[in-house]
């Protein structure tokens, strides 16, 4: 049982991967169009309505109130508690018109496949001995395990708990494998009998497609492929209106460059929009938001934490996403850079640059002396340096451009990886002289995954 | 020269080569009066600048002192030609790999005679690495440079100064270049300076320019991170590794994440989606040249990315790259021109600068020499003295090096007066000289090029002809022929060398080869005598016109215009008619011209036109000595006075094939007046004026023409501009050894337009142009379009151009043109 992944050696422990540079989705040319520069972002939709913006009908039959994002955030903070004001015929009708068991959410990035799972906690007596066997066997998997396999891994520290979802009282569970399991977990499925439960399979990210025929052919299973970035808006949305137990799903960093004084805070994200949303995957995908179903993909870059952590890899020979932080936290990259004080021998003050800036990532490694001088350490962190900072600055001018002010990174680059949120926040900070603040969300990689649970809550 | 080539390009690292051995004649020429000096020394390669003068032979004419006899001498020439020395100013720019900073500082040393530089401007990254050793080999002050500073002054002078500086770059397209014609407004544009990092700056006028923003991923990062992972040292190397790589092996593309799907989703499979993604496994070798791939992708997507983002947020639409990730390599040219075409989807073009490596050099030198007032000039590029575009083959690349060493040359020369667009131009920014790009047309530069290859033999003649006393005449010939041979087997290679090909480039390249070579003037007595020859048929031509009826000498003037086209005195045949009997054979030239209607024949319109009120003023470019300007032009001019028209005839400053010079015009007009009243009155009372064109080509831009309407306006003028365009047998495909320099001023031949004539153009309010002959109004001008009207007259005398244009040999262009109201 504990075998259903596979037998990789290595765990890559990263995330959503989003598309990234360069590319673009098909049909959205307009939408990111140079033409709109500077243009300010109206404050309600109504403005938005004849731009060339992606906009997403609403579902005709909405959610009940405790799974819609709106709905739930006038409860907040932590508005993680049952739907009492619920009426009993409105939980007939959810009753009939949710989905068998199990929810699952599935979303298979380039690296990393998150899956989010309900784990219902009101099941009656009767409703027990109705289950069958295999949705017993897999509730019971799911949650007496925190690891699966050698490289399954469940976030227990992220589990939501006590969630009311279509009117069913659970716990939200946080799961992710590496994509290069993905036919190991197809094989499980087939194991399981997964078919025989008439379960639908809410899917998105590139893997969804990819993946879709051996579902179909050896899992015996129907995918519902969903957009990605549609789930990811939707997810975020969700989570952060049922907040994180009892505390804020959204937070920031104060002093984020002292290491002494530096803190992170919680944010109240109680005027979400407009809003720049920086999905930092295996590639950086970077959307305007407006209102919860007006948004654009702005742009993308290939530069994300794929990038880090293949770089990594070559450099130092390391073998996880993990390792390669650590390495990273140890290493001084000052070695491996040039500064700007490298060259000016302090500020360039024609240009109004600070000595400690950066002015050629890895440029020390141009001389061979320098190059024998650097530990493995030192490559690491100039690696996650410099993906940081260009990360940070194409979002700080993609800000700029849609003129909006805040800015929240997610995405499974983020995970564990303090020095990447404080550079983003610092960066942000400094360079737009204190006018875009960067903000973080506890759930970082997961949010199309419950994206896609939420779609499959929509299904009659 | 072969030495320093060979031992150059194999050296490496940071050790300097003392060993080698400069060849002076080449690459540090004219460094006994070199003044002012500016050095700019960046990661690999130092830019020397200095400025220097040289001395030029240049042909003057004068007339003799007549006092009456002029009939009576029936065997003199009309005027007498002298050669004289004359001082130019000169720029000069060299590149070369840091490896060679000490025997060149060490020859500099030696070879300055000059004693007055005190201090050198120094700018770029070595600036302070190498100041102890400039102190100490030249014992100049070493004077620090802003390095952004410079390099904006650097790229706003060669944008200004340099035709064709900037060009797009379309990898598979033939041309891979693609040249822009020089705005009249550089200002504002991006320039995104991709060296060690990136800096991105907003220029906004001379003098105004902002650092808004930059990336640290730059050409250090691709060089400092490739050599970490692929152990190879140079850039270059690193760069030819990519070249051969593929980066898919390396990259995570979106068809790796989205499987098959991605036809029937409209996504594009092969985009990136992240960089270096696939390389997340320690199962696996990746190669060198996959890794430099994904690498120099990685690098220049991000900077394409964030020039797109910087663009769009100031609204900017030009953009120039350069830094030494840039200079002319073809890959990552491309990769950036990829990158900017992706992100900004087409809106924001990629544009480089042929001297890209030269601007901070440019810029540090300009610093130094603000006193003088640099700008005030314009300057223009020598062709003789400058390398060109090296090529984008490996192959030729490396030959190249062997020939001329890993050093580069640029050279400019200070134009004597400033040049400015002609104001009857319909609109100057869309305005292109050039008829054909032969950059875009292999058919017609293969043709062109070994047209110009069979003539050279006629022209290395005619230059030793020119000049029967001088004992080195012969050897200096040679060395014209080498180095014109050398140019055009360069041109061949690489087209683009020194931007646009057009058979006016080719003309005036030639006109720089052979000024170097201290040909000032080959052609001067053969137009001397031509001259002669001409004025003593002058009265016969006037009388046997004013025979005719009015319509019919309407049509016999049209007809003599075109029949001083058609013969050349270079063409034996014709000049062994004209010397036994000229008028003869200026009859039997209007025979050999095409029957109407002609190949393009407006001559009705013309003729309608000129029943009815006359012009106020015609602006005439004419073009050769002789038969052309006397019988042909004169007789035309003098019929437009009589209808009360002036007339502006403009000639060109310097020399350039038979083509009348304004000093000669002088003459001409002078000798002209004492036969024929009209032509007296009209220069006594300023309605005829003879100006010049301040250019020395056989063709003409109009683009640039001079403002300042000063001393240059010597004789009397009013009313009509008529330009005459011819050249075409000159090239030498029918009447090989046609060719004619003759050099009046110290210009530089080149084909802009006198300030002055600019002026005189708008004070008389000229409303006809009139444009004679195949180098002005068919190789260039052909589709020019004005604002007032105007007469473009050729004969073809090229047979293969003629059958290109459909017609025959001697066919006629006669394109009366009114603007549209």
């Amino acid at each position: 049982m504990g075998s259903w992944l596979g037998r990789q050696r290595r765990l890559l422990r990263m995330g959503a991967c989003r598309l990234g540079a360069p590319m673009e989705r098909h049909g959205r040319a307009a939408a990111t169009s140079v033409s709109s520069a500077g243009e300010p972002a109206p404050e309600g939709t109504e403005g938005r309505r004849r731009e060339p913006l992606r906009r997403r009908a609403s579902s005709a039959s909405e959610p009940a109130a405790g799974a819609s994002a709106e709905g739930v955030r006038r409860h907040r903070p932590g508005s993680y508690s049952g739907p009492t004001s619920v009426s009993r015929q409105r939980v007939e009708s959810l009753r009939k018109k949710r989905p068998p068991f199990p929810w699952f959410g599935l979303d298979i990035g380039g690296t990393l496949v998150k899956l989010v799972y309900f784990e219902p906690k009101d099941i009656t007596a009767e409703e027990e001995e109705e289950e069958v066997e295999s949705l017993k066997s897999i509730r019971k998997y799911l949650t007496s395990n925190v690891a699966y396999g050698s490289t399954g891994i469940r976030d227990v520290h992220l589990e939501l708990k006590d969630l009311t979802l279509c009117g069913r009282k659970g716990n939200l569970h946080f799961i992710r494998f590496p994509t290069h399991d993905m036919p190991a977990f197809i094989q499980m499925g087939r194991d399981k009998n997964f078919s025989s439960l008439h379960t639908v399979f809410c899917a998105t990210g590139g893997g969804a497609y990819k993946f879709e025929q051996d579902f179909l052919t050896i899992g015996d299973l129907q995918l519902r492929k969903l957009d990605e970035l549609d789930c990811l808006i939707k997810g975020i949305l969700y989570i952060d209106s049922v907040g994180f137990n009892g505390r804020s799903q959204c937070y920031y960093f104060e002093n984020p460059a002292d290491s002494e004084k530096c803190q992170k805070l919680p944010f109240d994200l109680k005027n979400p929009y407009p809003l720049l949303l920086v999905n930092i995957g295996s590639g950086v995908s970077i959307l305007a938001v407006y209102s919860k179903d007006n948004y654009k993909r702005v742009t993308g870059t290939s530069l994300g934490g794929g990038t880090f952590f293949g770089l990594c890899c070559l450099l130092t020979g390391c073998t996880t996403f993990e390792e390669a932080l650590e390495m990273a936290s140890r290493g001084d990259s000052t070695k491996v850079d040039k500064l700007v004080r490298d060259i000016y021998g302090g500020d360039y003050e024609r240009f109004g640059l600070p000595g400690w800036a950066v002015a050629s990532s890895f440029g020390n490694m141009m001389s061979k002396e320098k190059r024998e001088a650097v530990s493995k350490e030192d490559l690491a962190r100039a690696t996650l340096i410099t993906i940081t900072n260009n990360i940070g600055s194409i979002a700080r001018m993609c800000a700029l451009n849609e003129n909006i002010n805040q800015v929240v990174f997610v995405g499974n680059f983020l995970r564990i990886n303090t020095i990447a949120m404080r550079l983003l926040a610092y960066a942000l900070d400094y360079w737009s002289k204190g006018q875009l603040k960067a903000l973080f969300s506890e759930h970082e990689g997961y949010f199309g995954a419950v994206g896609a649970l939420l779609e499959l809550l929509k299904i009659p | 020269m072969a030495e320093c080539g060979a031992s150059g390009s194999g050296s490496s690292g940071d050790s300097l080569d003392k060993s080698i051995t400069l060849p002076p004649d080449e690459i540090f020429r004219n460094l006994e009066n070199a003044k002012r000096f500016a050095i700019d020394i960046g990661g690999s390669l130092t830019k020397l600048a200095y400025y220097s003068t040289v001395q030029h032979k240049v042909a003057k004419v004068r007339s003799f002192d007549h006092s009456g006899k002029d009939t009576e001498q029936d065997h003199e020439p009309p005027y007498e030609i002298s050669v004289q020395e004359e001082i130019t100013a000169r720029l000069h720019f060299i590149k070369f790999e840091n490896t060679y900073i000490e025997a060149c500082l060490d020859f500099i040393k030696d070879h300055l005679v000059n004693t007055e530089t005190k201090v050198i401007q120094a700018t770029g990254g070595g600036a302070y690495k190498f100041k102890d050793l400039i102190e100490e080999k030249l014992r100049l002050k070493v004077d620090k440079e802003d390095v952004m500073t410079c390099l904006i002054k650097g790229c706003n002078f060669v944008l200004k100064n340099i035709p064709h500086e900037a060009f797009m770059y379309q990898k598979d397209a033939d041309p891979e270049f693609r040249f822009q014609t020089n705005h009249p407004n550089i200002f504002p544009y991006l320039l995104v300076n991709i060296g060690s990092g990136v800096s991105i700056v907003k220029v906004e006028t001379e003098d105004e320019f902002e650092w808004i923003g930059g990336s640290s991923i730059g050409g250090g990062t691709f060089w400092g991170l490739g050599a970490l992972l692929t152990k190879t040292k140079k850039f270059d190397e690193l760069l030819h590794l990519a070249s051969k790589g593929q980066h898919t092996n390396v990259d995570m593309l979106v068809q790796d994440i989205y499987g098959g799907a991605c036809q029937t989703l409209g996504l594009s499979g092969t985009l990136i989606a992240s960089s270096f993604g696939k390389s997340a496994t320690a199962d696996r070798e990746f190669s060198k040249e996959d890794m430099a791939k994904s690498l120099l992708h990685m690098i220049s997507n991000d900077i394409g990315q964030l020039a797109c983002l910087y663009a769009k947020l100031h609204h900017l639409d030009r953009v120039y790259f350069g830094g030494f990730f840039i200079r002319g390599h073809p890959v990552t040219m491309r990769t950036i021109t990829y990158s900017i075409n992706f992100f900004s989807k087409g809106e924001v073009q990629a544009l480089f600068l042929r001297h890209e490596g030269y601007l901070g050099a440019i810029g540090a030198f300009l610093k130094g020499a603000e006193q003088d007032n640099p700008n005030q000039y314009s300057w223009g590029e020598n062709y003789a003295g400058s390398s060109g575009l090296r090529s984008s083959s490996p192959e030729l690349c490396l030959a190249q090096r062997a020939r001329s060493g890993t050093f580069d040359l640029l050279e400019m020369d200070r134009l004597a007066r400033p040049v400015v667009d002609l104001p009857l131009l319909l609109d100057p920014s869309s305005y292109v000289p050039d008829t054909v790009d032969l950059t875009e047309d292999p058919m017609a530069r293969k043709y062109w090029l070994s047209c110009f290859e069979e003539a050279l033999d006629g022209v290395v003649k005619r230059a030793v002809a020119s000049q029967p006393d001088s004992i080195d005449a012969a050897e200096r010939a040679e060395k014209f022929r080498q180095k014109y041979w050398n140019k055009l087997q360069t041109l061949r290679h690489q087209p683009f060398a020194y931007g646009t090909l057009t058979v006016r480039s080719l003309l005036d390249t030639r006109e720089h080869c052979l000024n170097e070579f201290n040909f000032p003037d080959p052609y001067s007595k053969v137009k001397q005598k031509e001259n002669g020859v001409a004025l003593k048929c002058f009265q016969r031509v006037i009388q046997s016109l004013d025979a005719l009826g009015w319509e019919e000498r309407q049509l016999a003037l049209v007809e003599g215009l075109l029949a001083g086209n058609v013969f050349d005195w270079g063409a034996k045949a014709v000049s062994d008619v004209l010397e036994s009997d000229p008028q003869f054979g200026f009859e039997e030239a209007k025979r050999k011209l095409q029957e109407r209607p002609w190949l393009v024949d407006s001559y009705n319109d013309w003729l309608q036109r000129l029943k009815g009120p006359p012009h106020k003023c015609a602006l005439i470019f004419a073009d050769n000595s002789g038969v052309d300007i006397i019988l042909g032009v004169f007789p035309f001019v003098r019929e437009l006075l009589f209808r009360g028209t002036e007339v502006i005839l403009a000639c060109n400053s310097g020399p350039a094939l038979n083509d009348v010079t304004y000093s000669e015009s002088l003459i001409v007009a002078e000798r002209i007046a004492a036969m024929d009243p009209i032509i007296h009155s009209a220069l006594g009372e300023e309605r005829l004026l003879l100006v010049q064109t301040g250019s020395s080509s056989p063709c003409l831009d109009l683009s640039l023409c001079t403002s300042k309407a000063t001393s240059q306006l010597l004789l009397v003028p009013q009313s009509l501009v008529v330009l005459e365009m011819e050249m075409e047998s000159l090239i030498g495909g029918l009447f090989p050894g046609t060719l004619s320099v003759i050099t009046l001023d110290p210009l530089l031949p080149q084909s802009r337009l006198d300030e002055g004539l600019a002026a005189l153009v708008r004070e008389r309010a000229a409303d006809l142009v009139v444009i004679e002959g195949m180098g002005r109004a068919v190789h260039t001008n052909y589709h020019a379009a004005l604002r007032c009207e105007s007469l473009k007259l050729a004969v073809i005398k090229n047979s293969w151009l003629a059958d290109r244009l459909g017609g025959r040999l001697f066919s006629v262009i006669f394109k009366y043109e009114v603007p549209a109201e």
